[in-house]
């Protein structure tokens, strides 16, 4: 671990209905660090990334989000939210609004900038994953890829601390996961702090500062990548692995 | 005979048989009374300009007066019925029961008559929200919340027909779940349903025939009493006729324009 803690999940239960998806997670990404998180599908890693900033309620345990419970009922989850940036698997990018107005809106109408200072924060953003050229158009018209990037984008304009990737390129044609993890290569070694759901090993490997593996709502493993990559320690990290290398 | 033979034969009959009823009550008609009961130039000429600047006017406020109301009615239950508070649920799925199942002429009889003898003092000519009310307003209200009843579930539909993450990204990037509503949920919701929602526009022309019961003047009537008072005056069908087509010439564009939108909706996905 990097410095202080960015993201500190203690305890952590989640159940939907009888179905328990998290049981019991201590689970910490420091300041600066990059954390991939990794297992098979139904391990509740989703669910972890998505109780961080709380799209999700979990069921008990708490999560301290740069030293801000963001689980206590009196936190002020909106605020907090504006920290903590987002990228969903499936880009979730606002259809009726242009390229601009996706990544301005909310800076306006929640951090109240001005629209001369939103525009001029939305265009740095985009310079930096290399779609200023897309700034009129309207999501529909791009490919994948670049909706990806706009999607992080629009989480990077909020200048967040720290960023959660939910399996950012798992709704991707193959040929178009290479510009997305170019991105967010480029983000982590800026410094972001950064949570990411993965199953690109390949990007874990090389840009994870750290990988955790979860099975059936519990963190099995974690260590450095290639300790946990190469020279796993348990059982089901190595079945999970021999399946997926 | 062969099959192919057969089918052919049966074909040949029914379109003889179809031609036969066609010509047959074309000759046996008595187009010289028929055209005196319904087809008189003359009559058709004095309806004019009225028809117009009357009667189409009024149907036409009507149509627009009530569909506003019904679509801010209609959002509100709409949301209701989607709200996590259970008394708004039950409130927004009992009114959309009752109104729904009641027939609007009954809805309208009971906000024009009903509602001034139930508060004593009240008449809907003496009402002042809407400017030049009386009948305006209470055709209005009666129409109105008749058509919240229909729009209601059009538009609840719309609303979860956009894609959960989209509520999820907008509040992902700190907006309250009301400001994620307003300005990313609804929007794209009344996409969706502006085929479903014109087609509530063209039943709220036809329904505003209904409002002859609540005694219009000569300044209110729309289109159906209007032709209905020519008829008697002239004691003549021939207004009833002319007052259909003004009727086609607004909902025919109309139902074509839901089948471009519908097309248009189509493509874009």
């Amino acid at each position: 671990m990097i410095g202080k803690a960015a993201i500190d999940v203690q305890a952590l239960h989640k159940s939907f209905g009888d179905l328990e998806v998290l049981r019991g997670i201590d689970f910490v990404v420091g300041e600066g660090e990059v954390v991939c998180v990794i297992g098979p599908s139904g391990s509740g890693k989703s669910t972890l990334l998505r109780c961080v900033n709380r799209l999700e309620e979990p069921n008990s345990g708490r999560i301290l989000i740069e030293g801000d419970d963001i689980t206590d009922p009196d936190a002020d989850v909106d605020a907090i939210r504006t920290r903590i940036g987002m990228v969903f698997q499936s880009f979730n990018l606002f259809p009726h609004l242009s390229v601009l107005r996706n990544l301005t809106i909310a800076q306006r109408r929640v951090l109240k900038r001005s629209k001369a200072e939103a525009e001029d924060i939305a265009r740095q953003t985009l310079e930096r994953v290399g779609l200023l050229d897309k700034i009129n158009a309207y999501p529909a018209h791009l490919s994948g890829g670049q909706q990806q990037r706009v999607a992080i984008a629009r989480a990077l304009s909020m200048k967040p601390d720290l960023m959660l990737f939910d399996e950012p390129t798992s709704a991707l044609d193959p040929e178009l996961v290479g510009e997305v993890l170019e991105v967010m290569r480029k983000l982590a070694s800026e410094g972001m702090t950064m949570m990411v759901v993965t199953h690109e090993m390949g990007f874990a490997r090389e840009v994870g500062d750290r990988v955790v593996f979860m099975d059936e709502g519990v963190v099995v493993e974690e260590g450095p990548p290639e300790q946990v990559i190469t020279d796993p320690q348990h059982e089901r990290t190595r079945k999970f692995l021999s399946m997926v290398l | 005979m062969k099959r192919r033979q057969r089918q052919r034969l049966t074909r040949s009959v029914l379109y003889g048989l179809f031609a036969l009823v066609i010509v047959g009550g074309a000759v046996l008609s008595d187009w010289q009374s028929i055209s005196r009961a319904f087809l008189q130039p003359q009559i058709a000429r004095d309806m004019f300009p009225r028809i117009l600047t009357i009667a189409a006017r009024n149907t036409i406020i009507f149509t627009i007066s009530s569909f506003s109301l019904g679509l801010i009615l209609g959002l509100l239950l709409a949301l209701m019925k989607l709200s996590t508070i259970r008394p708004y649920r039950w409130f927004a799925n009992v009114y959309i029961e009752i109104f729904r199942g009641l027939p609007a002429l009954l809805t309208v009889l009971l906000v024009g008559f009903a509602i001034p003898i139930a508060f004593e003092g009240f008449r809907w000519r003496d009402c002042t929200i809407i400017p030049g009310c009386g009948t305006y307003g209470a055709g209005t209200v009666g129409l109105g919340i008749v058509a919240a009843a229909y729009m209601a579930e059009t538009i609840r539909a719309g609303i979860e027909g956009v894609p959960k993450g989209q509520m999820e990204a907008a509040r992902s990037l700190g907006m309250t779940r009301t400001w994620a509503m307003a300005s990313i949920v609804i929007p794209q919701a009344f996409r969706l349903i502006i085929p479903p929602l014109t087609n509530e526009l063209i039943l709220l022309i036809k329904d505003t025939s209904l409002l002859f019961v609540l005694g219009t003047s000569d300044a209110t009537r729309e289109l159906t009493k209007f032709g209905r008072d020519f008829a008697t005056d002239r004691f003549n069908g021939t207004p009833y006729i002319v007052v259909g087509i003004v009727y086609l010439m607004i909902t025919i564009p109309m139902t074509r324009l839901v089948a471009l939108l519908e097309r248009r909706n189509r493509a874009a996905r």
